[in-house]
């Protein structure tokens, strides 16, 4: 349930609770503060990259009790009791890969599936839904379903190669160094 | 002094490398221009002008100044002083003209052009009250179409550095034209790119209490940015320092110093405190862009497929205030043999931002158009398209009458050719399918030019062993970080977690902006420069010490090891940097080398980059539905120094050539003046699904001419030729010759 606490001249402020990345987080939000903004100016967690602020490009992309979604197009105060997790949390879901990292963060690097590294994070929260969901089951299907994420750099067939090799193999392969 | 920072093997210089930043971008700590905190932050908010021309009348922003939490609103009616002198705001890049100036004054020269800035404590305030600030404006006839204006184009008379003009005419084009027994002419039509990076320009100005300003700039040259800066508000170049330590895409977008910067810079020098201005999506639409494009080319051949006559014209859109020009044209001269060439390229001014140099400026449009008139000649022919571009290949450059310094691209036909199958294709077009689908083949020859340019790097070794290089560069997704640190591991033979690499900051080395596919050769050459020099002062401290094993060896004799320098047939006969260190009573060895150009070199060579695109197209018949399932690149780029990012470099350039053939269109609102598409979901780039199998193939090719690397930059090549090659594969798959990009279902149906 969320509480008013406030009634400022800077507006209505909203305490909301919410547990990014497994720890919990109590905080005061005016209504208009998307989730996106919170997380980076508000919470320090910069990982979360704003690309649109629309909902068109998928940069923003974290998982909200395990279901990517675009952090531009909540607001936070929406997200009461939920849990969140961004890129800065994703290798505690699974930190199997060499250096404690998500298998989809090595085999990221593996695969050299990204260049400027900006659309990365949402990318890989958004491959990490798009697992958990269970509807890919082929590369192309990979495709298909990671086309809510743009890459301007192009590393779109890196990327598919990375997410289906995690998806059929549980983890990233020795392609190179 | 002989470099032989690449000669050592085993090393990592020419085998497949993670990036060495890779941690960093898959666990979101790498950090943008926009992600860097400060105590007291506020938060800047552009206003961006609702008309195309004209002139603003008043701003009002009362009802935004109630809003809590606004602190200031500048406009051109209010704002600090800025040099008055247009020199003071031409860029390193700049073209001739006169540079835009954020609030210079009422004028509006373009849509969206930014005409204020709230700033307020929040973001969210900011924002907020930017919504309510409205401005009256005195509207004047706006010119955005480029068809129209055609008729208007002019020859700019001052010639923007470093972009040759098209080369006088050679020999007889009409006569030849006329008499020649195969022939084609055809218009070529370009809707206007936009670079779109990922990330949004942002620029976070953190004032230190000396009054000294740290800004953390989305840019592709942070001493670009920082004289500029230092020039428009007046600041001595001690008291601002630019990092952009990580760039979110760019493409050439970042070349220029850009409105956030001059914005957040001018907010937190009036109200001194640190200030953060971000740019929304729709005003990066507002930025440089690739011109809108109007081409003819006519070319001419004898039965024998040999050219006889070359005509190319283009008029490029430009705006009001500067004469932006790219090499367009030229490349007609240069890529085919032919006597007979008339090229020509000229202006017309449009009611838009200066465009800016994106991905292969000129080349991605120019080369477009060749191209696809080749494949038309092709046709006219009777010749296979690969053929009749074999049957005319260059010896060299017909602009300058200069050799190549090296040029692979017979190899890049060769084996692109066998590695795609393109002896399967057959000749007629619309002769190929596959159940409902309509398959065709189509190729094009990619080229830009190979450069190299002056850049400054250092070299430090610390007493652990640690070794730091460091220049002003820019990776922005380019791989730099993780070459600069293959060639420096190299040289001393040290594992690459031994190497730091520091680029993305205005206090390091010179360097000048990251673009044109010169940073890697450049950047290169100067660490591996730095790297050899520090060698031979720690071979020179070695030789001195007591006892010596190495007091008598030259640097051929001795190998630089994990930490230690030894004879070469001999390891256990050296010493350790640490012990050489001891010796001399210093905390660190440090070295600084410049990479120069040669120039005479440069003056009896003409250099480029080549490429061989084939791609493959299948078409619904019905539904003419469209997809690229496979593509190969075939790259002659030099040496290449990492082929895991090199092959990156070449599917980014693809996927954005992709992106021009099919989907990527500005469009004008042309009563409004307006772009109607100003966002990602109605301005289409590729995406995921769009993509399907690229392959990359560099063929061997040994430069020697551009620096000791041989390396010629692969940032552009990889996207020059890929739209024509998707073009010509479409007329191949269904007869039907679409001339104006992107090739959409209405196109392909109408």
């Amino acid at each position: 349930m969320l509480q008013r606490t406030d009634a400022s001249q800077r507006g209505e402020l909203y305490r909301v609770k919410l547990a990014i990345n497994g720890a919990p987080h109590d905080v005061e939000v005016a209504p208009w503060v998307t989730l996106l903004d919170l997380l980076r100016e508000g919470l320090g967690l910069t990982g979360t990259k704003k690309g649109c602020d629309h909902g068109q490009c998928g940069a923003c992309t974290v998982l909200l009790d395990g279901m990517r979604v675009n952090a531009c197009l909540l607001l936070a105060v929406t997200c009461d009791d939920r849990a969140i997790t961004t890129i800065e949390g994703v290798a505690s879901l699974e930190p199997t890969a060499g250096g404690g990292l998500h298998p989809l963060q090595d085999a990221f690097m593996d695969h050299d599936a990204f260049q400027c590294g900006y659309c990365t994070p949402g990318q890989i929260c958004s491959a990490v839904g798009l697992i958990a969901e269970g509807h890919a089951h082929s590369r192309d299907e990979v495709r298909e379903l990671m086309s809510g994420n743009l890459c301007r750099c192009g590393a779109y067939s890196n990327i598919a190669d990375a997410v289906w090799q995690v998806l059929r193999d549980g983890t990233a392969g020795e392609g190179g160094r | 002094m002989p470099p032989t920072a690449i000669s050592q093997a085993p090393g990592f210089v020419g085998r497949p490398t993670r990036r060495v930043d890779g941690p960093l971008k898959v666990t979101g700590r790498a950090k943008y221009a926009a992600e860097y905190d400060a105590p007291g932050l506020a938060y800047g908010y552009i206003v961006s002008s609702a008309v195309a021309a004209g002139r603003v009348l008043a701003i009002e922003a009362d009802a935004a100044l109630q809003m809590p939490g606004v602190i200031r609103i500048f406009s051109h009616a209010d704002r600090p002083a800025t040099a008055t002198a247009d020199k003071a705001w031409q860029d390193e890049v700049a073209p001739p003209g006169h540079p835009f100036r954020p609030f210079g004054s009422d004028e509006i020269h373009f849509a969206l052009q930014p005409i204020a800035l709230v700033v307020a404590e929040t973001y969210e305030a900011a924002r907020d009250a930017a919504s309510l600030v409205t401005a009256r404006y005195e509207v004047t006839q706006h010119r955005v179409d480029l068809k129209r204006e055609r008729a208007t184009a002019y020859d700019p008379p001052e010639k923007r550095a470093g972009i040759p003009p098209p080369p006088a005419p050679r020999g007889d084009f009409a006569q030849a034209y006329a008499d020649a027994p195969v022939k084609i002419s055809a218009d070529y039509v370009l809707a206007p790119e936009y670079h779109n990076p990922m990330e949004m320009f942002g620029t976070t100005v953190v004032r230190n209490d000396d009054g000294k300003l740290l800004v953390f700039d989305k840019t592709q040259g942070s001493q670009n940015v920082k004289a500029y800066l230092a020039g428009v508000f007046g600041l001595p170049e001690g008291d601002i320092r630019v990092v952009n330590a990580y760039v979110g895409g760019a493409f050439g977008t970042a070349l220029r110093p850009n409105m956030s910067a001059v914005l957040a810079v001018m907010a937190s020098l009036a109200l001194e405190r640190s200030v953060r201005v971000t740019l929304t999506r729709e005003q990066m639409f507002a930025l440089g862009y690739r011109p809108h494009m109007e081409q003819t080319v006519s070319l001419a051949c004898g039965r024998d497929g040999k050219l006889l006559a070359v005509h190319h014209d283009a008029v490029s859109g430009t705006s009001p205030f500067e004469d932006y020009q790219e090499a367009v044209v030229n490349w007609s001269g240069m890529l085919y043999a032919c006597a007979n060439t008339k090229l020509s390229y000229a202006l017309a001014k449009l009611n838009t931002n200066t465009p800016c140099d994106m991905r292969a400026p000129g080349a991605t449009s120019g080369v477009y158009a060749l191209e696809a008139a080749m494949d038309e000649l092709a046709h006219a022919a009777g010749i296979d398209p690969l053929e009749l571009r074999i049957r005319n290949f260059s010896e060299r450059d017909g602009n300058t009458d200069k050799p190549y310094s090296s040029k692979a691209l017979m190899l890049c036909y060769r084996e692109g050719a066998a590695r795609f199958g393109w002896s399967r294709r057959q000749l007629a077009p619309r002769s190929m399918r596959e159940g409902n689908e309509l398959v065709g083949f189509g190729m094009a020859t990619g080229v830009w030019e190979a450069m190299v340019v002056p850049v400054t790097a250092k070299a430090i070794l610390s007493a652990d062993g640690a070794l730091e290089v460091s220049t002003a560069s820019s990776d922005i997704g380019t791989g730099t970080y993780t070459i600069l640190a293959q060639i420096a591991a190299d040289a001393f033979g040290l594992p690459l977690e031994r190497v730091t690499v520091r680029i993305g900051d205005s206090a390091l080395s010179a360097h000048p902006v990251e673009g044109g596919s010169w940073t890697a050769a450049s950047a290169g050459a100067s660490v591996s420069l730095a790297c050899a020099k520090l060698k031979e002062q720690a071979l020179a401290r070695a030789r001195r010490m007591t006892n010596s094993p190495l007091a008598q060896a030259a640097m051929e004799e001795v190998a630089f090891t994990d930490g230690r320098i030894a004879l070469a047939g001999d390891a256990g006969r050296g010493v350790s940097l640490a012990d050489v260190l001891r010796a001399s009573d210093l905390g660190h060895l440090e070295e600084e080398a410049s990479f120069t150009p040669d120039e005479k070199l440069a003056g009896r060579y003409a250099s480029y980059s080549h490429a061989a695109v084939f791609a493959e197209v299948r078409v619904d018949e019905e539904l003419g539905v469209l997809r690229v399932p496979r593509l190969v690149s075939a790259v002659a780029g030099g040496k290449i120094l990492n082929p895991k990012t090199a092959r990156s470099q070449i599917l980014g350039g693809v996927v954005m050539g992709l992106g021009m053939a099919l989907h990527e269109e500005g469009l004008f609102d042309h009563d409004l003046g307006r772009l109607m598409n100003h966002n990602y979901a109605e301005y289409h780039v590729p995406v995921n699904a769009d993509i399907g199998d690229i392959d990359v193939l560099f063929v061997d090719e040994h430069e020697d001419k551009l620096g000791h690397l041989g390396v010629k930059g692969l940032g552009e090549i990889g996207i020059v030729g890929t739209a024509a090659a998707v073009a010509n594969a479409i007329f191949h798959a269904t007869g039907k010759r679409v001339r104006d990009l992107p090739i959409t279902l209405d196109k392909l149906l109408g």
